[in-house]
């Protein structure tokens, strides 16, 4: 089975952001990048998938040069090789822009199988596995925890709201969006790592794709959210500041 | 051009987003000048169509197919794009809903846009301005978007249902021409895993634990602190998935909906699907180390600081207290 799994680097979870002087996007410069976490799941049961029914995992990821380390990353966890879309900017495009990038790089391969997590940590869109189906003229499912396939036919998991959850079945190819949370995790062993450093990156241009695009949507102001409630907040010694919580909870609201 | 407003129901059940949306799509209706209809679809949907039709609106359109009884993807769309192409809407609002996530961004592809996701807010500002959050609710933006029409989906919460205005509205069941052959998911009855043996939704006082405890070794910290008032233990979803605790004393979207009179978030940031779930308790405390965190805009009352020194001080306070 030939698996592709779209990958995204974004920000650390507990990155502090500064707004960039333009007012449109976060101050890059001085923040660390990791693999988007529900991305990281999609990895693990494409590679979980292969194991199972053997074939090839291919990352494929958009991004600036900074996202050759979560590729590396990838590779060294089991991905047998990668496809870099080399993007300086990946913010001057909207979902749709990035889909038919990563449709147009999928195409060729002819996989039976794209796997992607269900959003990013950054934008949370949660869109671009379902456009990339689109695209490409195949089906899809989101909000996926377990994927079993049988005679070209994939039966999946699908989570819905409040705790009930839902089997799925369709023909393959498909594009799949990944749950967080549905396995645990691999390390990249030192062999990983080694072995990485050997396998094929394909470095790639929207440009050679031929699916420049521009944003129909655009972000035209980024800025701290504005507070529903008066928050009390206490600082300082951890002490008194419990305290001081013990005072409220009592007297003012009542609780306790 | 129109607003049309999706609403989403499962056998006859209204999912509560719909009204909110709805009323979304009213006051969005005066503030663009527009008129604004309602459109649901499913298999014998004229009844909820016809309870639509008590709020004002100028049309309701009951979509009506027997390949839409289960809800599909690709059902789901085929049918909107179709109503879409005939009403020519220059705004669709969906409740942000898991069916909608599934659905509603292959529909605005159909039409080269794309889908502005959770929306929090919107405006007129010379023409539509949409404001939703990013890094997971630590940033707002402003999105401009272009072209029509303009898909968006609208979050649990950021509209009132109660602000709905009651009027009457024509009723139009629109067929759409489904082929079952195209339709490729093939869904079965919905499940849920285990009974629950814990009922979150009667704890007067919850203790929740988050990421922030960092291992499970430490998950007697939070244990001693909800011994000391006599509290229910809960979790966000990543300590669920660990196994750090059991599955049912999740909290948010996908696990309990609480409102106890006492919820004390102890290292959550308070991501929006986390928020869904506590945000009707009387009374919200957030303990985090980051003064930026999401969960702060809903707290009553915050200690910013490090939760290994804050929550044993804390225990200390209430076991003084109690005298
Ligand atoms: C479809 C879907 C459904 C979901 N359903 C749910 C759901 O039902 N419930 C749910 O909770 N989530 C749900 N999530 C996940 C949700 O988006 C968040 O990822 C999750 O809530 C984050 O959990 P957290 O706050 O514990 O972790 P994080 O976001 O990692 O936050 C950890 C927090 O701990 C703080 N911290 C770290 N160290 C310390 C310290 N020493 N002292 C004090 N503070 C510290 C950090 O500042 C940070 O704010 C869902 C997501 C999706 C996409």
């Amino acid at each position: 089975m030939k698996i592709i799994v779209a990958i995204k680097q974004v920000p650390l979870r507990d990155s502090h952001f500064r707004i960039a002087a333009s007012g449109k996007w976060i101050e890059e410069s001085d923040l660390s990048f990791e693999i988007n976490e529900p991305d990281a799941y999609a990895l693990e049961e494409a590679l979980q998938l292969r194991e199972k029914h053997g074939g090839e995992v291919i990352a494929l990821c958009a991004g600036p040069e900074r996202a050759q380390q979560t590729i590396r990353d990838a590779l060294a966890k089991g991905a047998d090789r990668a496809i870099h879309i080399e993007t300086q900017d990946l913010n001057a495009l909207d979902t749709l822009g990035v889909a038919q990038l990563l449709a147009a790089a999928a195409k060729p391969e002819q996989a039976d199988l794209i796997l992607t997590g269900l959003q990013s940590d950054d934008l949370g869109a949660g869109q671009t596995g379902v456009v990339v189906a689109e695209l490409l003229g195949i089906p899809h499912s989101t909000i996926i925890m377990q994927a079993e396939v049988r005679d070209r036919v994939i039966r999946v998991k699908r989570e819905l709201e409040n705790g009930w959850f839902q089997h799925i079945e369709m023909p393959l190819p498909v594009v799949l969006t990944i749950q967080s949370g549905s396995n645990k995790l691999r390390y990249a062993t030192l062999m990983g790592i080694k072995k990485a450093k050997n396998k094929e990156v394909k470095r790639i241009t929207p440009a050679e794709l031929g699916a420049e695009s521009s944003a129909a949507a655009k972000i035209e102001k980024i800025y701290a959210p504005q507070k529903s409630k008066q928050t009390q907040i206490f600082e300082g010694d951890p002490k008194a500041a419990a305290a001081q919580l013990v005072e409220k909870l009592k007297f003012e609201a009542r609780v306790l | 051009m129109s607003i049309l407003v999706i609403l989403e129901q499962h056998n006859g059940q209204w999912h509560r987003i719909s009204w909110e949306t709805l009323a979304a799509g009213q006051q969005l209706g005066v503030a663009l000048g527009l008129p604004v209809e309602a459109a649901i679809a499913g298999k014998g949907v004229e009844g909820p169509a016809s309870e639509a039709a008590t709020r004002k609106l100028e049309k309701v359109w009951a979509v009506e197919h027997d390949l839409l009884e289960q809800y599909t993807a690709d059902g789901h769309t085929a049918a909107f794009e179709e109503l879409i192409r005939k009403t020519q809407p220059s705004l669709v609002l969906f409740p942000h809903t898991y069916q909608v996530r599934d659905f509603a961004p292959k529909l605005a592809t159909r039409f080269s846009q794309v889908l502005v996701s959770d929306v929090i807010a919107a405006r007129n500002d010379n023409g539509l301005v949409l404001v939703r959050q990013f890094f997971q609710g630590k940033l707002s933006g402003d999105i401009r978007p272009g072209g029509s029409p303009c898909f968006a989906s609208l979050q649990a919460g950021a509209w009132r249902a109660d602000q709905l205005e009651t009027g009457s509205a024509a009723m139009e069941t629109f067929v759409p021409t489904l082929d079952a052959s195209r339709i490729r998911q093939k869904p079965e009855p919905p499940f849920r895993e285990t009974a629950r043996a814990v009922d979150l939704s009667a704890a007067g006082i919850i203790v929740s634990v988050g990421r922030g405890i960092k291992e499970e070794s430490n998950i007697p910290v939070v244990r001693e602190l909800a011994a000391a008032l006599g509290a229910e233990l809960a979790a966000s979803r990543p300590i669920c998935d660990a196994g750090w605790l059991p599955m049912e004393r999740q909290v948010g979207s996908s696990g309990q909906t609480v409102a106890p009179k006492i919820y004390i978030a102890v290292g959550i940031s308070g991501a929006i699907q986390h928020l869904v779930g506590m945000k009707g308790a009387k009374t919200i405390v957030a303990i985090n180390k980051d003064p930026n965190a999401p969960i702060f805009e809903v707290a009553d009352y915050g200690i910013v600081g490090d939760l290994f020194e804050v929550v044993p001080a804390l225990v200390e306070a209430l076991k003084k207290a109690k005298g």
